[in-house]
Formats: C-alpha cells, structure tokens, sequence
C-alpha cells in the first residue's frame, strides 16, 4: 500500500470498481450494478392558507426577518432509544439546539407546537384529491392524519402531520410504466438559516403550508428514466392550475440502491434536470462500498476490529495546518485515531472528487457538531499535514503497515461523540451501505445528511378526527380534474408539435391556454403550439418572466380572429406586449404602423416590383427575384396575407 | 372475547367484518369499488363512525376504507402483538438524593407501539430510566402508582390519599417526592397538599407535561428533570408546581401551590405564579430562588398532615343578570360553603342580597373571590361591597377563586363554627393570601408595544 500515493489509489480503484462517465454509461453499465430508483415528488399546493392553522401559506421572510426566537430539542421517543436507533441517540446527546425564528405574519402557536391542530384546509384536501384522482389512484374511504417523526427539528412537534389519499396509480413513459405508491398530502417543513455547531437555525414561513408527496415504486433502472418520470409527475401538478411554482415549490427526494445495495435517500433535489448525474454517482457510490466491504472482509472479521486513539499533544507535533492551529487556539483537543487495516481504503474512490474518508467528515460534522474541516487523515488526496507528522502519531498509536490513521480536532464534549462516530461508520464499512438520506450538489455528489429513521416511525395523529371521503365528494372533483398529461403529449406529437416546446408547455401548464385557442377560435394546432413553445419561451428568458396575465394571448388571438388580421403579426404584437404589459390591441398595431391592405392591392404589386428589378449582381436567377420580391412585400403584407400565400401569387 | 377480536368496531363495519370472518390484527386483502388496498386491520377509535374500517399499509400510513364501496375481503391471522417498555435497572448512586415519584395517572413518560399507534405508559423506574436514562444522574428513584385517573377525575377522596401517602413517605425518610399528574387539575392539587401537608421538611413537588412524551418535542423528560431536581436537591420545602418557565426548554418555573393556575389551555408554559412572582426558577445544574423567604429543607421529620374535605362546596361565577334561585338551589341542595367569584373589586348584584341572606341564615359559609384573578378583594370601596359583606360574604383577600374553594372545603372538613372557618380561611398556610402584591408580580405585557415586542425578538420566552 505505502508504495502508491493516495491519489494513485483512488485512481485505481476508481478504475478497479469500473467507474464510467455518465455521458459515456451505457443501459448495460447500470445493468451490472443493479441500478434501481425511485422518486418521492413533493409540490406545494396553491392555497391561502397553511394546512392545519389559518396562517398564510406562501409568504416568506428574510433570514433576519423574525418577531421572536424559540429553542427546543428533540428527543428520540422510547422506540428509537432502543435497538436500532444508536445515531439518534449519539446525536441527542451531543445535544443540537434546535432555535427557530417567527414571524407573526406567518407562524402561530401552532406552528410552534403550542396549540393543537386546527380542522383540516379543505381547499388543500380538494386540490390534492384532484391530483390523486389525475394520477389514477385508489382513492381511500377515510382520511387518517399520522405522524411522521422527524429528529433534525425541521417541524417544530417532531413529527410531520401526513396523510394518505390514495394508492396504487401508474404513469406512463416512453418506453415503460412506472407504478406509483401513494399520494399524500401534508404540511411542509421549517427552512434552515444555519446550522453551526450546536445551534441549527430554522424560519418557520414555510412551515405547515400544504403539500403532497407522490411516492413511486423503485421502476427506475437508467438515470434518464428517473428524470424523465419526475417531469411526468410534476407536469402532472402542473396541469391543474392548482400548485405553486417557483423555487422551492416543488421538489424531489430520489432513492437510489445498487445490486446488493441499500435504499439511499438524495434528499430535497432542487432540480430536476440534477437527477440522473445526481443517481449516476449515488449507484456507483454504493458499488464502491460494496467493494471496500469485500477488501476489508478479506483482511481481518468485523468482529475483531477494534480501533484505537490517543489525545494528540500539538506541541510535540509540528502542524503548519492553519485549521488545526486555529483549533488549538480554541483550546480544543486534537486526537489520533488508528483504524486497523485500512490502508488503502480511506483514499478509496467513492464518488467523483471524492474518496472515503469524506464519509467520516460529514457524520463527524452533522453528528459530533464539529465545524468543517474537522479531520485529516494520512491518505488525504491533497497533503495539508505532512507524512512526517502522521508517522510520529503512527508510532505513540503504534499503527501497523496496513492500519490507517484519522486526526481530529473537538471541544472536549464533543470527543466522545466525534470516537464513536468514526468507529460506528468504520464498523458500517464491513456492511457496506449504511440507511442514510444525503445532501445533493449541483455536480451529482452528495454528503451525508442523516440518519435514515427507523421504517416504523409513523403513528397517528390523536388530535385530528378521520375525515370520510364520500363518493358524491369525489364524483364532483372528478369534474374538476383536467385530461393526463400523456394525453396532452399524444396531442402534441399527432399535430407534429416539435419535441423542443413540449418541457416549456408542460412546465407552465399552457397547453390548456394552447387548446381553448385552437379550439374556440379555430387555429391550426401546431402553428399554435410552437408559437408558445417557441416564440413564448424565447421572450420569456429574455424577460425573465412573463409581465401580463397569460390570458392575454388568448385575447391577442381572439382580437386578430375578429378583425380578419392575420396571424403572422402576433409574435410582433407580443414583442411590444412584453414592454407594455397592460396596452391594448389597437394601440399596438398603432406603434407597430399596421396598415390594412387589402389581399387585392397586395398582389397588384407584385408586377410592379417585377418589372423594376434591377439586380445588383451578375447571376441572377428567379428564386433572387422572388425573394426580392417577398422582401418588398414583406412588411405590408404582415397581418394582411398570409407569406405562404403571397409565395403562392409571386409567379416570375 | 367477541369483542375482543372486533375492538371497537360497531354496526355496518361489524357486520361486514363478520361476514367476511376477518378480525382486527389480521392481515387483510380487501377489493372496493376504488380500488384494491391490502394492509393490517386496527381497532376503531371510539366516538368514530360505524361505516368505516381501518387498515394500516404497510408504508405505515393509516387509511379508512367505506364499507358500502367494499366488495370483497379475505385475510390471513396474525397473532395479537404484545408489547412492554423494555425495563432497565433504575443504577442506584451512592451519594445521590432519594426520591419517590407519586403517579396519579396520566402519562408523564410513554413509548409508543408504531405497529398500533397505541401509547404505552412507562412508569417502573426502570421504564422511566429506559425512557429518560439522565434521571439515573440526579437522583435515586422509587416509584408508587396510587391511583389512575385523568387529570380532571382527581377531587377530595385522591387528595386525602395523596397527602396521608405523602405523611407516610417523609416518616420513612424520603428526601423528596414528585408527583405526576395530570396538568388540567394541577393547581387544584397543589393548594389542596399545600393545606392538607403542612410543616414540610422536604419538597413535594407537582409535575405535569403539556406535550406527551410520544412526541420528540415533548416538555415531559425536561419537566421531569427539573421535578426531580428541585425535588432531590432543592432547598424549598413546600408544596410546588414545576412547569415551563417559557415556551423554549430553557429553564422550569417552580410556583407554590397556593398561587398557581393554569393559564392557556395548550402552550407548553402554562402555569403561571399569580398575584406574586414564582418562588424560583429550576433548570438540571439545580434550583435558583426568585423568592427568599422560603420554608427550607429540614432534617426532623415533623410533618403535620391534616387530610380533611367537606365536599359540599360550591363555587359560584358571577354573570350579569345572575338570578337569586341559583345560589337558593345550592342551598337547597345542602351544600355548606359557597365561593364567589365575583366582579371587579368583588362584586353580585343587588337581586342576589335576599338570596345571600337566607344562604347565611342557613349556615352556608359564603366567601368572596375575583374574575381579574389578579388583585385584591376590597368591599370597602363602594356601598355595595358593604352591604355584601353585612349580609354574610366574607372577603378572601387574594386568595385565587380555586384556591378558596379547595380551603373551603378543607376548612369546613374540620369545622363548622363560622368564626373557626373565618380564621382558618383567612390565616394563610402558605401564601394564598399574602400581605402586599409586589410591583413585579403583575407582568401581563401586551404583544405589538414595541418594548414589548423588541424583549420577545431577543430573548427566548
């Protein structure tokens, strides 16, 4: 092992564990490691009010904006102190302060878990049955509010209020069905300000406002299909009308497992387009750990690994490590820690970038509280404390050939935490993946978030009665609910609507502005489609956003419709439309300097500029003179006659 | 064992349950006009309707499925789970206070059963050390379940058992004892042991939660804590109740028995001193007193308890318009002692004087309390209040409304010679009438000032 350098190791086995780029994976290289995902899609719902109080759902405060502050803990209940809950117990006894920040505006006492629930938001059930209802789903009989417990202290209860609406529903993709779990529906979470040592800092503004959840079984097996799904189902959300949009609105935790992986939770993914590097990296992460476990089962059993550590004396030790001596100037402790036979494995590729040992730092940093960076190790991919000073701790650890060495810095009361947490994901390593739910970046990596709690964490809500759902209730929302989106994708693909406008429309649900124009005024489907998937969405990133209600391009229609104009000038009317959000129609045609000719007059001309054309170059030959020709026109000819047609009258 | 087998089920979802021979715990496959759903059959909630049964999913979710749209059912049987709080020997530490945590029902430590979603109390230290382990690192616990009753169901008969078992255990040489307790009726509690247990040489400390301990944001293990702090290692030796001083798990508030009322029917610091400040604050490193002149802790063990209760008290709240025939009917009825509650400075109106009188003439002893909860009685101030207390109403003072009905009705346990009753009712056990209300204790400050407003931003309440 001491013959090859920790970058040269996380290069082979990088190589060894047959890591591929996701531009160049293929169907077969999921295949071999057993790429399997799910999603659980979560969007808020379009409502005044939040869902168990009457506060307002959708306003938002600034980080400092608040009236009060409010510390509380959370404590494991009885069950999860027990067998197989150790993180959340080393977790509550490192003890997080958990501070959340009120706004009067939009918290009450029962968003701090000071009065009972409020009766349900109805608005909010009958949004989300009416999305249950478009996912296909068995709708339940009664409503039973459970709770969901959470640890990390983004509810202010300790649990979140959910509930099922329905089971078992399919969405169609391309080239498969994927079948859904369930929907629910519940209140959303606190957002987080801050979380440094002990004190994590929450805003309570989001909290409690509606939202569902649609849960999918793990049909997944390519990266793309999991994009692919999550776009159906939000677009599905979408095209009700009925949900918020805008950041945060809507947003995903993806569960990714390899062949003889675990269920790993990416949680809070904030885009979509994110999702396939994000479970790309995640899947091959896992295949990695399997292999670290395979190695270090062959070198010594789980059972008779025992770790060793000593207190580090920094003056006796030379660290140029500005971090370390910072650390030491804050009067924390510095220990060396020996893991027996893992040479090899802390600079194991694990993830782009990103090698084993970055497994322990992030648990060091969620679960002890200690502040990044907060360890090194003697496989570091880059040297910040030298060999030198890791063979002096080698020696008083007395390491042997094939052990690898860990030191962290702590306050005091964090040390025994910070020990075990290097011994508990040590010990992990022999098992392979550990349950845990994960933070995604942008680049497709992800950190360790948290402790995935125990599968029976859910138990129900004695403040809130069942709320029956009676047949008469869901006949009338059935009426409510708009056509599946693969029926708007057929549509579409039928009037030969490029692909390229389908995410724009679907993503801000136009298609049913796209079809009461098609339909009520009689235009052609495609010319209609690819005027919002295109010229729409061009202005629309120019602008940044759309400055007039979007009913407007209804009546922009409808105006042309009724005044004989044709079509051709509308992307010239919303032009000036997007710089004068509120002007009407004939005041635009006025700026524009519109004209009416009629067709008659129009093809009069043509002759006239025919026998005047002088070309300026030498190889003329008739395609130049017709388009000369349409050049001249072109101008009065817009919103009187149709180009297609002039073409059709130009015959030279 | 029917019944047993369909618990809580009745009518139409009975029937149904029958007809298809499935039973509550089995594992069932039940076909609905919505659709399929398979999952485990739990026991209906009481006060529920009968068309609906409830199915737990495997996800863990709950769902009700409508008996009219059920079409089929079939179901494999799963035996009943059994389950218990895995117990842990409570460490005894030499060196560390003994303390005795009275229950009188009600949970103050719980672990739920996920699969049911059941709450089963903990109690046993050693359920309470499984529950909340650092209990082990204040004090040595015993523990003795007297009775099981909602908070709301305690009265007389609880009181005179909880204070003779309090007298037993200080003779036994107790260091302290906590009491778990329902929080509705706690400060009815606390100013009946502060009467009925008089002369304390160790604290007796009263404690509820306001949040149940299944949940993660629970105030029941803090509260507990702080109890048995001020228990094992307090200095105030009087009849206490230790609740949240804030909302925030800051710090505990401990208030005498005799000055404390419930005071918001859900926030987590409910309880609040009235009419004075509490008597000191609690956190785990130990009790700080806000309060000087208390009853230290004390060696002997010469306890004076005095378990007595007449329980044909009543308590009358002053309406507008109120009608004589009201208070007529108490008096016809028996009962021997009425507590007013009257308006402003102590106040009924005049329609009520003849029925006062006669109320006297039939030896009903009658005292007068506030609805400002805050203040004095001062009958003084108009003509009214004069003629009132001609007529037989005695003034309490400041003595809260439920106070004055809890030492009503132990007074009149002893007595019935209305000069005995007057002196027991008027010379204060332990403050409930106290000689001067300081500035400081009347703190009821309005949201939106913005002194008010700029307090609560920077410092946690």
């Amino acid at each position: 092992m001491k013959s090859k350098s920790p970058q040269q190791n996380y290069e082979l086995s990088k190589k060894t564990i047959g890591y591929v780029d996701r531009k160049k994976a293929t169907q077969s290289d999921y295949d071999r490691i057993g790429f399997m995902s799910g999603l659980e899609v979560h969007q808020q719902l379009l409502t005044k009010e939040k869902l168990f109080c009457r506060c307002p759902a959708g306003i938002y405060q600034k980080p400092d904006e608040y009236d009060a502050e409010l510390l509380r803990h959370m404590r494991p209940t009885l069950s999860e102190l027990g067998t197989y809950d150790g993180t959340a117990l080393m977790e509550f006894k490192t003890k997080k302060n958990i501070i959340y920040r009120i706004s009067n505006k939009t918290a009450c006492t029962y968003d701090v878990d000071d009065t009972p629930p409020f009766p349900i938001n109805e608005e909010a059930l009958h949004i989300a049955l009416e999305i249950a209802l478009v996912s296909k789903l068995n709708i339940v009989g009664e409503v039973h509010i459970t709770r969901k417990q959470y640890l990390d202290g983004s509810i202010p209860t300790g649990f979140q209020r959910t509930a099922i609406l329905g089971i078992e529903g399919v969405i169609p993709l391309k080239n498969k069905n994927v079948r859904l779990i369930q929907l629910s529906i519940e209140e959303d979470s606190c957002r987080e300000v801050s979380d440094i040592g002990h004190n994590r800092i929450y805003r309570t503004d989001r909290l409690g406002v509606p939202l569902i959840e649609t849960v999918t079984y793990p049909d997944m097996t390519h990266p793309d299909e999991v994009m692919e799904a999550c776009n159906y189902i939000r677009f599905l959300n979408r095209s009700t009308g009925k949900v918020r949009t805008g950041i945060g609105a809507g947003r995903e935790d993806v569960n990714v497992s390899c062949k003889g992986g675990t269920r790993v939770e990416i949680k809070g993914v904030a885009h979509t387009k994110w999702i396939p590097e994000l479970t790309h990296v995640e899947c091959f992460r896992q295949w990695a750990l399997l292999v670290i476990k395979d190695i270090l089962k062959k070198r010594i059993k789980k059972e008779d690994w025992k770790m060793s550590y000593t207190e580090l004396d920094p003056k006796s030790l030379n660290f140029y490590y500005t971090p370390i001596n910072e650390a030491i100037k804050r009067n924390e402790k510095l220990y060396g820690v020996n893991l027996p036979e893992f040479a090899g494995i802390l600079s194991h590729f694990t993830q782009p970038g990103k090698p084993f040992y970055d497994e322990y730092v992030h648990r060091l940093k969620v679960i002890a509280c200690i502040e990044r960076p907060n360890m090194v190790s003697n496989e570091d991919l880059e040297d910040v404390v030298s060999q030198n000073v890791f063979q002096k701790v080698q020696k008083i650890l007395k390491a042997g050939e094939m052990d690898a060495q860990i030191i962290f810095w702590a306050l005091e009361d964090d040390v025994k935490t910070a020990l075990d947490v290097i011994e508990e994901r040590s010990l992990m390593a022999f098992d392979g993946v550990p349950n845990e739910t994960r933070k995604s970046f942008a680049d497709g990596t992800t950190i360790f978030e948290r402790v995935l709690p125990g599968a029976d964490r859910m138990y129900p809500d004695t403040d809130t009665p069942p709320i029956p759902l009676e047949d008469s209730l869901i006949e009338r929302l059935k009426l409510n609910i708009p056509d599946e989106v693969v029926e708007r994708y057929n549509y579409l693909q039928k009037h030969k609507v490029p692909e390229d406008c389908y995410h724009y429309i679907f993503t801000h649900n136009y298609f049913p502005h796209i079809r009461s124009i098609v339909e009520e005024l009689g235009y052609a489907p495609k010319m209609i489609a690819v005027f919002f998937g295109q010229k729409l969405k061009h202005l629309h990133g120019q602008y940044k956003n759309i400055p007039f209600d979007i009913t407007r391009m209804y009546e922009m229609f409808a105006y042309l419709k009724k005044e004989n104009i044709d079509a051709a000038i509308a992307y010239k009317i919303l032009k000036i439309l997007f710089k004068n959000p509120k002007m009407d129609f004939d005041s635009i045609l006025n700026i524009l300097k519109f004209k009416r000719i009629n067709k008659g007059e129009i093809v009069e001309r043509i002759q006239f500029i025919d026998d005047k054309f002088l070309p300026k170059r030498k190889n003329t030959d008739a395609n130049d003179k017709r388009n000369s020709i349409m050049g001249q026109l072109r101008k009065i000819s817009l919103g009187n006659m149709n180009l297609s047609e002039l073409a059709k009258q130009i015959h030279v | 064992m029917s019944e047993d087998i369909f618990q809580g089920y009745k009518g139409e979802a009975l029937e149904l349950l029958k007809k298809y021979n499935v039973h509550v715990w089995d594992n069932a496959e039940v076909e609905t006009s919505r659709g399929h759903f398979s999952g485990k059959i739990l026991p209906r909630a009481e006060n529920t309707d009968t068309i609906h049964i409830v199915l737990k999913l495997i996800t863990g979710y709950n769902v009700g499925i409508d008996v009219n749209n059920v079409t089929n059912m079939t179901s494999t049987t799963v035996p009943q789970p059994v389950f218990k709080i895995p117990e842990k020997q409570f460490p005894i530490t030499k060196g560390l206070p003994n303390v005795k945590l009275l229950g009188t029902g009600g949970t103050i430590a719980s672990r739920l059963d996920y699969r049911t979603g059941a709450v089963i109390p903990a109690f046993s230290p050693g359920e309470l050390y499984g529950a909340v382990p650092e209990l082990a690192d204040i004090c040595n616990l015993d523990t003795e379940k007297i009775f099981a009753v909602f908070s709301e169901n305690m009265g007389p008969k609880q009181y005179i058992e909880l204070a003779k078992k309090i007298g037993e255990e200080i003779k036994n040489g107790i260091e302290g004892i906590v009491v778990g307790h329902g929080t509705d009726t706690l400060h009815h509690t606390g100013a009946a042991l502060s009467f009925m247990c008089q002369n304390l040489p160790v604290p007796v400390i009263l404690v509820g939660s306001q949040r149940s301990s299944d949940r993660p944001s629970s105030d029941a293990a803090l509260n507990l804590m702080h109890a048995m702090t001020a228990a094992g290692h307090g200095n105030i030796a009087e009849v206490l109740v230790c609740m949240f001083g804030p909302t925030s798990d800051e710090y505990g508030f401990l208030h005498k028995g005799t000055r404390v009322r419930k005071m918001h029917s859900s926030y987590r610091s409910t309880f609040r001193t009235i009419g004075d400040t509490p008597v000191a604050t609690v956190t785990r490193k130990g009790v700080f007193p806000i309060k000087q002149d208390y009853h230290p802790r004390r060696k002997d063990r010469d306890v004076t308890i005095i378990p007595t209760f007449d329980d044909r008290v009543a308590m009358l709240y002053y309406y507008t318009g109120m009608k004589p025939d009201m208070l007529d009917a108490i008096v016809d009825n028996g009962y021997k002692g009425v507590v007013w509650v009257g308006t402003g400075l102590g106040h009924i109106n005049k329609e009520m004087y003849p029925a006062v009188e006669r109320a006297k003439a039939a030896g009903v002893h009658q005292y007068m309390t506030l609805q400002t909860i805050w203040g004095y009685v001062d009958m003084f101030v108009y003509d009214t209040g004069r003629d009132m207390m001609a007529k037989g109403i005695i003034p309490a003072g400041n003595m809260l409304p439920e106070v004055a009905f809890i030492k009503l009705g132990w007074a009149l346990g002893q007595t019935h010679d209305p000069e005995e009753v007057k002196q027991l009712m008027l010379t204060p056990v332990n403050d409930e009438i106290t000689p001067r209300e300081p500035y400081n204790g009347y703190l009821v400050y309005q949201g939106g000032v913005p002194e008010v407003e700029e307090f609560i931003r920077n410092v946690h309440k």
